[in-house]
């Protein structure tokens, strides 16, 4: 286990990948940096759907009720009482689990299972952004806007030039991972994967599911939360149609499904395929002169029936095996 | 007289409740014997819709004429749908279906975005502004039209599925599918023709819903919400429930947007959602499994 069960040859390609990630903003230009940074945004989200998702077998498709109620409850302590995000993050997190333990409470224990669970995250998404178009004193419908700094770089207010939102984003990606890969590796994680596998099993062999299954939702909203808060702060703007819409949800879940669910590179592979190709289509579209709103959400689309028909299991499964990145069961160290 | 005012809101969202109600059969029928959830269901719907909106633009055809060119048009699509893809994730896991239809959702509403543009789009019939008088009651000739309309074709599933030979076969698939094979049902095809049956029937809730509406892209994911809602609401499975369901909603998203305010009618939708999941979760009209 010396080397998380990777081979030489990955642990090297990881190495190198984390060097390039981290002198990225000397090498890039704004563009690019702007590009990376919703790359790394849209793989940290992926990473804490996930908990709830991959490893605990719980589908959610309401998850920017998470991201938006981090987003809003930071932004508001910021605009109207000069909290600072550091400060603010705290009671952003509690609210988004607040949200999490309620739609978990009622689901888990009205047994409301599988689809209906779904629907169940859905609506409370859906209540959340009708509601926010509707509470004025985080500006309704016209949206909420944050000031924007003199440019100085203050990481305390997290104010500053694009490369300081970048360091975050990548700090929260680098943290997810840790984090998923010491509560995979914990007795807490290996009760969510009983639960995903085999409920009834692993309730009789002792395991609290209303527990486990709590406990993901926590912390799967709880770190949705945080990105929220960084959404805030990097693009000083909330509107609930966005922030809050079911779009928004599926975005979230894109990464992890394209990249392999359950899996704790999956996510982050998953944005680093799905944002550059989109950012490609938009070029050749524009290049074209072609004025089409809908190509690129129809090419995501498209992408997921692809990956869901041919690589059911994700992409960086495959590729592990095939690159030989990952120790094969059985396989001598 | 404030009360004839509630009940003429009650009535014509009862009509409108209809015309959900049988889109949400679609949902119910494929649901109950496929066991997928058709997360493109909305989408098909407002796919309906746009043909009646460019029939009747063309040819001036009445959306109600149209509504047997667009069940024709979607049972091929939702046959073809169901052989070529859905068929193949009939035995995998539940979110790996979900997330192949809401795949082909996001295709389907942004080839129509591309296509039609953003902009709402209608069909003009001669009795648009008509008002039939029925008692107290002053309803639109639209609306009672589509209603209308609405209960006939929910009637004939009800006949097909009670009565005829193919639709006994289908409920012998959904009660218990091994044995249906074990007695020689061609189980693929059933699926197959049960998906076009749903997919036709969601084709003709559109026609008529042109009636009402004007045509969106934009309306096909909250249509395919409703649909959920609705079919939770009358219970999963049971045909009469998802009718009910949707009169229900009908009604209670007239009151609420006339009583609060327009835009949090579908607020009240999912309160109704939450409730029921909470103290009825089988639905008002299911059968707890």
């Amino acid at each position: 286990m010396g080397t998380l069960g990777v081979t030489g040859r990955g642990l090297v390609l990881m190495v190198l990948a984390a060097l390039l990630l981290a002198v990225a903003p000397f090498v890039a230009d704004r563009y690019l940096l702007s590009v990376l940074t919703t790359v790394l945004w849209f793989a940290y989200v992926g990473q804490a759907w996930n908990v709830m998702m991959g490893f605990s077998g719980l589908l959610s498709l309401g998850h920017a009720l998470y991201v938006g109620l981090g987003a809003y409850v930071s932004a508001a302590l910021f605009v109207h009482f000069g909290i600072g995000p550091w400060a603010g993050l705290v009671p952003a997190v509690l609210a988004a689990v607040l949200a999490g333990c309620i739609i978990g409470f009622l689901g888990f224990r009205f047994g409301v299972k599988g689809v209906h669970f779904a629907l169940l995250t859905i609506a409370f998404a859906e209540v959340a952004r009708i509601g926010f178009d509707h509470i004025t004193w985080v500006g309704g419908s016209a949206g909420f806007f944050l000031p924007v700094g003199a440019g100085e770089n203050d990481l305390l207010n997290l104010r500053g030039s694009p490369t300081l939102f970048y360091y975050v984003v990548l700090g929260l990606v680098l943290g997810a991972l840790a984090l998923s890969r010491l509560l995979l590796h914990s007795r807490l994680g290996y009760q969510w994967l009983a639960v995903r596998e085999e409920p009834d099993a692993a309730e009789a062999s002792g395991v609290d599911l209303f527990r486990a299954r709590m406990t993901a939702v926590a912390v799967s909203s709880a770190l949705t939360a945080l990105g929220g808060v960084f959404q805030a702060f990097y693009f000083n703007n909330l509107f609930p149609e966005q922030v809050f819409s079911m779009g928004r949800s599926i975005e979230i879940i894109l990464p992890a499904i394209v990249g392999g669910i359950g899996t704790l590179v999956g996510p982050i592979l998953g944005a680093f395929i799905l944002t550059p190709l989109g950012e490609v289509l938009t070029f050749v579209i524009e290049a074209g002169g072609l004025d089409l709103p809908g190509l690129k959400q129809l090419f995501y689309g498209a992408a997921l029936v692809v990956i869901v028909v041919f690589r059911p299991e994700g992409v960086w499964p495959w590729l592990a095996r095939r690159l030989r990145l990952v120790r094969q069961p059985g396989e001598e160290s | 007289m404030p009360i004839d005012y509630y009940l003429n809101i009650a009535a014509s969202g009862l009509l409108t409740g209809l015309v959900y109600g049988l889109a949400a059969l679609g949902l119910s029928v494929i649901f109950g014997v496929v066991r997928v959830v058709n997360f493109a269901h909305g989408e098909m719907m407002v796919a309906g819709m746009y043909g009646a909106v460019l029939l009747g633009g063309w040819f001036g055809i009445d959306p109600l004429l149209s509504a047997p060119a667009m069940a024709a048009l979607l049972f091929a699509a939702g046959w073809l749908l169901q052989r070529g893809l859905v068929n193949r994730f009939v035995e995998r896991p539940e979110h790996m279906q979900f997330i192949l239809l809401l795949g082909i959702a996001t295709v389907l509403v942004n080839a129509m975005l591309m296509l039609f543009g953003p902009d709402a789009r209608n069909v003009q019939v001669p009795y648009s502004f008509d008002t039939v008088e029925i008692g107290s009651l002053l309803l639109d000739a639209v609306r009672l039209r589509a209603g209308a309309a609405a209960v006939l074709v929910a009637a004939a599933l009800f006949a097909f599925f009670r009565f005829s030979r193919t639709g006994k076969a289908i409920r012998a698939c959904a009660d218990n599918p091994l044995g249906a094979r074990v007695v020689g049902l061609n189980i693929d095809g059933l699926y197959a023709l049960t998906f076009g049956i749903g997919a036709a029937v969601v084709g003709v809730a559109g026609a008529l819903m042109t009636l009402l509406v004007d045509a969106r892209p934009q309306l096909a994911p909250e249509y395919t919400l409703l649909s959920f809602i609705i079919v939770i609401v009358g219970g999963l499975g049971s045909l009469p429930g998802a009718l009910l369901g949707g009169m229900l909603i009908g009604v209670s998203e007239a009151l609420a947007g006339f009583l609060l305010m327009p835009s949090l009618k579908s607020l009240f939708s999912y309160g109704v959602l939450i409730v029921v999941l909470l103290l009825r979760p089988q639905g008002l009209l299911g059968k707890r499994s």
